[in-house]
Order: structure tokens, then sequence, then C-alpha cells
């Protein structure tokens, strides 16, 4: 039979002090336990004193080397091991060296039929002038997916390391490191003015002819994340977040990524080397040939422009 | 061109020592940036421009910027940053 207790009564159980404290309306422990302020630890002056200066002692016994004669003898034998192990090594290296097939011979191992089918069929297969890009690019595509992988990892470890809140870019912006700068050199603006636009237009033409001139995706890339970098050097991270900021860079990088990977997929699934392939490899020569070659280029490109960018930019103030 | 070829590859090595044995960071920077350029050159030489543009864009180019970034972030070029300092007192709003 449970009926309901006094006030008084139930003011003195376990449960009503438990429930009142689970409230935080009480702190057991006021008033029952003395309290104090944990005294701060204050070394005398003394001590610290005796302290530094059997330290110093200590130091220079150790550290003695006209008298220490185990240091001595130490000191010698390190020496003469590295000397003896660098020596090791440069003949270890030299050695093996001398065993590797002479550059260009008729007997090297990298004059098979590989290299010989790429140069022969190339063209025909992936419809690509440039050989080199055609190689990397189809024959090889999948590599070169695990070479922009590598990259955005590398970003991603950058920004792991290196990127801070947004709030506190805001506040630290009295201490960025862009105060010690020249703010708003005309020199540096002129000549970014000029020059970016022409490295922009340089970056994008390697990338959309990496089938027909020497070039491709990452290097054209690698031009465009330069000539971005230019500007934000020129005019600030203000002006650059106008058209290139953390969502567009999210955006494109992951696009790039994906659509790559689709590609790639695609392409072996249907009509890698010998098989008939759904992509058209066009009239060698034109813009528009090289089947897979020129979107993946153009996605290559766009990937490696943002890691170029991003690595400055988290370098600079940790974020994009 | 085979003693053009020559002197490059020996700047090439100067350059690769003196890396090493330059005091002054902001100068083995410049002097890795430089080692970079004549890298570049080269390749073409070498008949291989693909690689050239590459090294030129990413090895003279963005890693040095990254370098001198780092530099600046670890306060290891001082000179330069108290002569702007001394130029341009910095107005702080506080």
């Amino acid at each position: 039979m449970s009926r309901i207790r006094k006030q008084s009564e139930y003011e003195k159980t376990f449960a009503y002090h438990f429930f009142r404290w689970l409230g935080g309306e009480k702190d057991a422990f006021v008033g029952n336990m003395e309290m104090r302020p944990q005294k701060e630890y204050r070394e005398e002056d003394a001590t610290i004193e005796e302290r530094m200066k059997d330290r110093q002692q200590a130091i220079a016994e150790v550290y003695d080397s006209s008298h220490n004669r185990e240091l001595k003898f130490f000191g010698a034998l390190y020496k003469c091991f590295s000397i003896v192990f660098c020596i090791a090594i440069v003949t270890l290296l030299v050695i093996t060296v001398s065993y590797l097939p002479s550059v260009g011979g008729v007997q090297k191992p990298t004059n098979n039929e590989v290299s010989e089918k790429y140069i022969t069929d190339g063209l025909e297969d992936t419809g690509a002038v440039n050989i080199v890009t055609g190689m990397i690019l189809s024959y090889r595509a999948f590599d070169t997916f695990g070479e922009t992988n590598v990259l955005f990892i590398a970003t991603c470890c950058v920004m792991i390391m290196l990127m801070v809140d947004e709030e506190k870019i805001r506040d630290n912006r009295e201490s960025n490191d862009r105060n010690f700068e020249p703010k708003n050199d005309v020199i540096l603006q002129v000549i970014a003015s000029l020059l970016a636009p022409i490295v922009f237009l340089f970056g994008i033409y390697i990338i959309l002819n990496g089938h027909l001139s020497p070039g491709g995706g990452f290097s054209g890339g690698a031009m465009i994340g330069a000539g971005m970098i230019l500007y934000v050097a020129a005019f600030g991270f203000e002006k650059t977040g106008r058209f290139f900021n953390e969502n567009v860079y999210k955006c494109v990088k992951v696009t790039a990524l994906l659509c790559y990977g689709c590609i790639v997929t695609y392409y072996f699934l249907t009509g890698a080397n010998g098989l008939p392939c759904l992509i058209p490899t066009g009239e060698a020569g034109k813009i528009l040939s090289g089947g897979i070659t020129l979107p993946i280029n153009i996605f290559v490109g766009s990937e490696v422009a943002c890691t170029m960018y991003a690595f400055y930019a988290l370098f600079r103030r940790g974020g994009l | 061109m085979a003693i053009f070829n020559m002197i490059l590859l020996g700047f090439l090595v100067i350059c690769a020592i003196s890396v090493s044995f330059s005091k002054n960071l902001l100068n083995s920077i410049l002097i890795f940036m430089s080692y970079s350029l004549i890298m570049s050159i080269i390749w073409i030489l070498l008949e291989s421009p693909d690689l050239a543009i590459t090294e030129a864009a990413v090895g003279a180019g963005v890693t040095s910027i990254l370098f001198f970034v780092t530099l600046k972030k670890i306060h290891a070029i001082k000179q330069e940053q108290e002569e702007e300092e001394k130029d341009e007192p910095h107005q702080k709003t506080e």
C-alpha cells in the first residue's frame, strides 16, 4: 500500500536529496565539505637558484668534451661510423647502378612489345595525336585516376592539419600575415591584372589541346592554379572569394572526381583496348577527337587547379 | 648542343649542392627554384615538353611559393618582415 508522505517527512529521505541534486537545485557538498581554492604553486628564489646551479653543473660535467674521455671516444666513433656508413651506401648504390642496362640499349627490358604497341596503334586506338596523353589517359586511365585521388587525399590531409574555423579567420584578420605585406601594391596589381588572364587562357588552351599538343590536364591545371595564386597575392582573399570559395571548391572537386571515375569505368567496361567503344574517337587532329581523352583532361585539369589553389590558401590563412 | 647540355647539367649539380650548403633559408629556396628552371630546360632538350611545362609550373612556381609561405609562417624570414614593419607601421583598431 502506497501513500503520500508528508513534505517534512519526505525531505529527510535519500530520494529527496538525490533528485534535488540530480536536478541541480542543490550541491550535496556545499556546506558539508570545506572548500578552498587550490594554492598556487610558488617556488622560493633560493630553491630556484639551487636548481639552476645543479642543472648547469650537470650539463657542464656531461658535455665537458675536453675532460670527459667517454664523450671524446664516442664523438670520434660517431664520425668514423658515419663516414663508413656513407661510403658503404654510395658503393652499394654505384654497384647496383652498374648492373642496370645501358640507356637506349637494344637489350633494355623497356624495349619490349608494350611500347611498340603504344607507338604503332596508339593513334588508332585512342584518337589522340599526342601519344603521351593518349597513353596516360586511355591505356592507363586507372593509374591516372589513382594519382588524382592521391591529390584529393593530399588536400584532405593538409585541411585536417591546417584548417581553422571561419570565425577564427575573421578574428585573426588583425594578426594575419597580410598586414606585414605591402597592401594594394600597385606594381603587383597592374602586372597581375595583365598577366593573370593570359596565364588562365594558356592553361585552358593546354588542357583543351592536351590530346593534340604537349601538355595535358595536370600541366594546364597547375598553370591555372598558379594564375589563381598570382591573383590572390595581388588582390587578396576577399576578391577571390567572389568567384572561388569553399562551396565552389567542393562542387568542382567532387564533380570532377566522380565524373572521371564514371568515364573511366564506362570506358573499361565497354570498349577498352580492342573492343568497340560507344565513344567515337573522332578524326585525328581535331579538337573534338580522342574519345575519352578530352573530358578526362578537363576533369583532371579542374581538380589540379583546385588543389594548387587550396594548398596556397590553406598554408596562408588556414581556410579557403 | 652537347656543350650547352653539359653546361646545363653542370649548373644543375652546382645548384643541387649549394641548396644544402647555403646558410640562409631564403637563398636556398631561390636556388631550388633555379634548379627547377634549369631542369625544365633540360626536359625540353630531352624532347619531353610535357614534363617541361609541368616542371616549370609546379617545381619552379607553386612549390617555391608554398616554401615562401611556410617560411613566413614560422617567422624564418625575419629581416624582411622587420623592415616592412618599419616602413609601414600597421594600425591596430583595438
